[in-house]
């Protein structure tokens, strides 16, 4: 899947500005950012719900709005939200959808797998948030597609289900089954995806595998080391510390007695930060090591929070 | 730990099974909704009993004919007029509100599916309720004087009268929100209902007569009764009403199909 340039306006807000990227055949990939980055509207085009006001979208080769045709039964979607009869139930639907499709995956399979007996009889405007979530994966997949675009699938999901939802799409990659998604979820985009796109304001901000995106640009994992002494430090702290870790380390005080490091991901700048303490009489209450998350680098490439 | 469930096999379900789903889809959930089966069946009976017993206490005349002879094939054709119209267009427009339209639209199913599916469910629909409203006058006395050309030229006026209100349903779902589809098809049928020559013959509205002729409700409730009283005796009004009826038809479906949205 190719989008180059794209360009969509709403009246006069342009919701996508530019965008540019490329989905491989056989991965997960996660379009990720804040809401109102213009993720759906991008996988609106994608599907051929709308056709691009400026640049150029292929999927599986083919132009969504000109050879809609022909691409609807190679791809699955699913929706944001909605999507069935009001009064239809769970299984009912799932099962129309399913009568559409020339090769449809097993209906009680499907329906096992993200745990949809669970609805019975219960017509649609009455299911959970993530009852009616799972039946649009389930809709989504059910026809055997050669790519599945996924807007939000666990979005007020509660732990479980979401684990539930993260299998089926680990399972549709090992079945090679090319997956975009979009989540504004980093422990998601992490854990799912072989490469992430960061979308912000309608623009590509960054793209990699979460590893090259959380190392960042210079060679060399980084970490995050967080120190929490017992009293207040001196107001030189900071600058000593740094001094003594070196060059390519960074170090701020987040407050009078937390400390925050970045620097190499390795144990001399642990042992470092720890002779410190010892010269300068600090006992630390705790020392924290972790590595830049993505929710570390969105924050860096936007100046935003990814979730409000 | 795969299985190879999802491994891809994309394709699409031959037209008639993905039709024949729709259809039954649609059928199915129209007559479990109470509302719509209120309006399919519950509302004809009780027009055609009401009208029955009220023309034979306050002595309406019918041009000598008897209330029921005359009212249940109107009432056949408000049948027609509430399937195909109101239900159409109250059920088309929560399809869109709900997103349902939207979904479908990203399946194999196509337009022509969609609107293929709907009118057989709309045809499923009114043949049952051409079995109820026909017990129920059959019941009342109804002495269906017609022939085979008779049947066939009522069915020809079930199927005109079915494409003419379903364009124009589907015209109303597709340009107004849900609530207003609603509350404009109700008020349209109920409209119809009363001056639009459905029920009661077009010639009991006096010198408004000649002009309710020209809506839908008047040529489809004018060809029914032509169709079922006289048989093969049809009249050249009952061939002016049919081609009333393919007028409205075609109007319609041309600015359904520019108008309407999968959203």
């Amino acid at each position: 899947m190719v989008v180059e340039d794209l360009v969509m306006r709403y009246g006069d807000k342009v919701a996508v500005d530019g965008l540019s990227l490329t989905v491989e055949t056989g991965t997960v990939t996660a379009v990720l950012g804040p809401n109102g980055a213009g993720k759906t509207t991008t996988l609106e085009t994608c599907e051929g719900y709308r056709a691009p006001h400026g640049g150029r979208v292929r999927v599986l080769g083919l132009d969504p709005a000109r050879d809609r045709r022909a691409l609807l039964p190679r791809i699955g979607v699913m929706l944001q939200s909605g999507g069935a009869w009001s009064g239809v139930r769970a299984v009912e639907m799932l099962r129309h959808v399913a009568r559409l499709h020339a090769h449809p995956v097993d209906v009680d399979l499907l329906v096992d797998l993200l745990g949809l007996d669970e609805c019975g009889r219960t017509p649609y405007r009455r299911l959970s948030g993530g009852q009616q979530q799972r039946l649009g994966l389930a809709m989504a997949v059910v026809g055997r597609p050669e790519l599945v675009f996924v807007d939000e699938p666990t979005a007020g999901l509660d732990p479980a289900a979401r684990r539930g939802v993260w299998d089926l799409l680990g399972r549709l990659r090992e079945d090679g089954v090319t997956v975009v998604l979009t989540t504004h979820y980093m422990e998601e985009a992490e854990r799912l995806s072989d490469r992430i796109h960061i979308v912000d304001s309608g623009r590509l901000v960054a793209s990699g595998t979460p590893l090259e995106l959380t190392r960042g640009p210079s060679s060399g994992a980084r970490a995050t080391i967080r120190l929490v002494v017992t009293e207040p430090f001196p107001p030189d702290a900071p600058a000593s510390l740094a001094a003594a870790l070196g060059e390519g380390t960074e170090v701020v005080a987040l407050d009078e007695v937390s400390l925050q490091v970045s620097g190499p991901a390795d144990a001399t700048t642990l042992g470092r930060v720890s002779r410190w303490c010892e010269e300068h009489g600090v006992l630390p209450e705790s020392l924290t090591l972790g590595q830049r998350n993505l929710e570390d680098v969105f924050l860096e490439l936007t100046g935003k929070e990814l979730q409000p | 730990m795969s299985t190879g469930t999802f491994v891809p096999a994309p394709g699409t379900a031959p037209l008639s099974r993905r039709v024949l789903a729709q259809a039954s889809m649609e059928a199915r959930l129209m007559l479990r909704n109470g509302e719509q089966l209120l309006l399919a069946v519950v509302i004809p009976v009780i027009v055609l009993v009401g009208a029955v017993q009220g023309a034979d206490r306050i002595g309406l005349d019918l041009s000598g004919q008897r209330a029921v002879d005359v009212f249940t094939p109107g009432v056949l054709a408000l049948a027609v007029m509430s399937t195909s119209f109101t239900s159409l267009a109250i059920a088309t427009g929560f399809e869109r509100r709900y997103g349902v339209i939207k979904r479908l639209g990203s399946s194999p199913l196509t337009r022509g599916g969609l609107l293929g599916g709907k009118v057989l469910a709309l045809l499923a629909v009114e043949v049952l309720q051409v079995l109820v409203v026909g017990a129920v006058g059959l019941a009342l006395g109804w002495d269906p004087r017609t022939d085979a050309a008779g049947l066939g030229a009522a069915l020809l006026t079930l199927a005109l009268g079915t494409a003419a209100f379903a364009s124009l349903g589907l015209l109303l779902a597709g340009a107004l929100r849900a609530e207003a589809t609603l509350a404009a098809a109700n008020l349209v049928y109920l409209l119809l209902l009363a001056g639009g020559a459905v029920v009661l013959p077009a010639d009991a509205y006096g010198g408004f007569g000649s002009v309710v002729t020209w809506l839908p409700s008047g040529a489809l409730g004018e060809a029914m009764r032509a169709s079922l009283e006289r048989g093969g005796e049809l009249g050249s009004t009952t061939v002016t009403a049919w081609a009333v009826l393919l007028a409205w038809a075609v109007v319609g479906t041309v600015a359904t199909s520019r108008r309407f949205q999968w959203e």
